[in-house]
């Protein structure tokens, strides 16, 4: 077991280290120098050009040498420091990310939690019911190929806009501000449930047909065919193959976390629901660079945990794991 | 006899692959899409970006998709924009597949010490949200076209063919006739690309598949973002340009509901299709 979570930790280390690295990279190395890109596109008078431009200049600390700049950049890291926001200016870069943060765990959390249950589930059922296999899998098959904006904006067109039952911007009424009161926080489900279903409808379909294939796969092997010819009550024998298909699924879901953060950061922008991903299209759109690269450092850092903490459950689930019989 | 043999194996895929519902289907619908995405930019006048019409029209005879908020032509949108959405799967999906490939199958031969070094960037690449990598680079390019979407997106979508392809390798290069290669003192490079890439091409193909999907779906998202080609067309941009300019809030589904139908259709059917061909490839699978 420690020999599995040393293995992965050091992995995640590198991980780090390598995007922290290509956060400081890219706008150095990229063609160009992104200090007048970024003046250029802003279009401004000479003089206060040149003001910018030295006022970046310090910021990115551009003057100093290279290994300097980049040990820097990792000193600042540790501080917290990742820069003032062009865009929302002077607020830090730290504070902007720091309230996003619980719109998208409120978001996500759910979201990818009851999905993966409720897909492996009905995955589950799916396998040995010919009826629900039929309707499920090409109903899993379009939502799991559907863009998570797609999906999130034909629900808020459907419920929405048409039928005018839900409201499509925002994460609380324009008229209300965030206190805790009953009022308010049923305002805030109501504007929760149209982005949370978008993301779980994307991600149910998937898990549901992960799940579905995997039963199949695993009533077909070996030790279900034994147990058949032993007698054993189908029940059974599809308990065993339900805790099997399940490990694949645990790995997909780390693997897939980051094309779910990323579905939420489209669906979020649909719905101007104020998370992460609505911040990146609003520095997209301003050309806030520091901005863009904390969320960066944000999302990865996010992911990792959640992929340690898959981990860890891992080790629970799979007593292979806790043997040291696998490397990986 | 010998030359006889091959053909024989063909006919026998092309049978079952006829006979594969879950093929036909996916295949006629990713044929369609592509026929559309060839001819339907020439069936129309205007250009995607110009400004050829009242704003805000549902769709008629005149403009069959209807018209967005500025009046340019969806019709004309749409199919210039399935035109990117193939090249960026095409070129995307190949980069994705040939990376994933070379870096399987090196690891999965060579073992060792390429295979811990190559197994850790697998993994590190792998944990990495492509679409946080892809968002800081588009970020910093000031000019970005289609192509170069494509490349970037095709060089961090890798690592998960990378590896099922180093596993499918491990379980080959222990069999006889890869023994039998070796002792015939054949280079690594000749016995990886003639002995064992060869028998896996099945497989092969159905990562690319899966990499041709994956790629349409990122830049999707990327051009959603607004990260996307600064010039040209695409069904993202189109979503983009929808929800920013209030698409939403004025009911025009005609703007709205289209690009990322067509996206949820093709890369709908390239799953269908990557199941049918499964089947087709493994005989354990097929239906009788």
């Amino acid at each position: 077991m420690r020999r599995y979570l040393g293995r992965k930790l050091l992995i995640y280390l590198l991980t780090f280290f390598v995007a922290v690295t290509i956060d400081w990279l890219i706008p150095r190395f990229m063609p160009g120098n992104p200090v007048d890109t970024m003046l250029a596109r802003m279009a401004l008078r000479a003089d206060s050009a040149e003001v910018l431009r030295s006022y970046y200049i310090r910021a990115f600390k551009l003057d100093l040498p290279l290994w300097q700049q980049y040990l820097n950049f990792w000193a600042a890291l540790f501080r917290g420091d990742l820069g003032i926001s062009t865009w929302l200016f002077p607020q830090p870069v730290f504070q902007i990310i720091k309230r996003a943060v619980p719109y998208d765990l409120f978001l996500l959390l759910p979201a990818i939690i009851l999905s993966w249950i409720a897909g492996n589930r009905v995955g589950a059922i799916a396998a040995r019911v010919r009826w629900l296999d039929n309707t499920i899998l090409p109903l899993g098959y379009i939502l799991t190929a559907s863009p998570y904006m797609w999906l999130a904006i034909v629900l808020a067109w459907a419920l929405g806009n048409v039928a005018g039952i839900f409201p499509i911007a925002g994460a609380y009424g324009f008229g209300l501000r965030p206190h805790l009161s009953w009022l308010f926080i049923k305002d805030l489900l109501w504007h929760w449930f149209l982005p949370f279903s978008s993301l779980f409808l994307v991600m149910f379909g998937g898990w549901a047909i992960g799940m579905r294939n995997m039963i199949i796969y695993e009533l077909e092997s070996e030790y279900s065919r034994y147990l058949e010819s032993l007698g054993t009550p189908q029940r059974l024998i599809r308990k065993y193959a339900f805790r099997n298909a399940m490990l694949p699924q645990i790995t997909g879901l780390a693997l897939q976390l980051g094309g779910i953060v990323a579905g939420a950061l489209a669906t979020e922008i649909v719905f101007a629901y104020p998370g992460i991903g609505y911040m990146i299209l609003n520095a997209v759109q301003n050309q806030d660079y520091f901005l863009i690269q904390g969320c960066f450092l944000f999302i990865i850092t996010g992911v990792l945990l959640a992929n340690f903490i898959i981990d860890l459950v891992y080790i629970v689930v799979d007593p292979r794991t806790r043997l040291g019989m696998t490397g990986e | 006899m010998a030359q006889e043999r091959p053909k024989e194996v063909r006919s026998e895929f092309l049978y079952f692959a006829l006979r594969n519902r879950k093929l036909r289907v996916g295949l006629g619908i990713l044929v369609f899409f592509l026929l559309f995405a060839i001819i339907g930019p020439f069936l129309t006048e205007y250009d995607p970006n110009t400004y050829a019409g009242p704003s805000a029209q549902p769709p008629s005879s005149e403009f069959w998709f209807g018209t967005t908020t500025f009046g340019q032509d969806v019709y004309s949108q749409f199919a210039h924009g399935l035109r990117s959405t193939f090249i960026v799967g095409l070129i995307g999906g190949g980069i994705g597949t040939l990376v994933g490939v070379v870096i399987g199958l090196l690891a999965g031969y060579r073992g060792g010490m390429v295979d811990e070094i190559l197994n850790m960037l697998t993994n590190i690449v792998l944990i990495i949200p492509t679409l946080s990598v892809l968002i800081i680079i588009a970020a910093y390019l000031a000019v970005r076209g289609i192509l170069t979407e494509s490349v970037f997106i095709g060089l961090t979508a890798w690592p998960w063919a990378a590896r099922a392809i180093r596993a499918q390798t491990f379980s080959l290069r222990t069999r006889e006739f890869v023994d039998l290669a070796r002792m015939s003192g054949r280079s690594s490079l000749r016995i990886v690309f003639t002995e064992i890439a060869p028998n896996m091409m099945s497989y092969l193909f159905l990562v690319f598949i899966l990499q041709f999907g994956g790629a349409i779906l990122n830049a999707a998202t990327l051009d959603f973002i607004g990260l996307g080609p600064t010039r040209g067309m695409s069904l993202g941009l189109m979503m983009n340009n929808a929800v920013l300019w209030a698409a939403l809030q004025l009911g025009m589904w005609w703007w709205l509901i289209p690009p990322g139908a067509a996206i949820a259709a093709i890369v709908g059917a390239l799953y269908v299709m990557n199941v049918g061909l499964d089947e087709v490839f493994n005989p354990k699978l097929r239906e009788m």
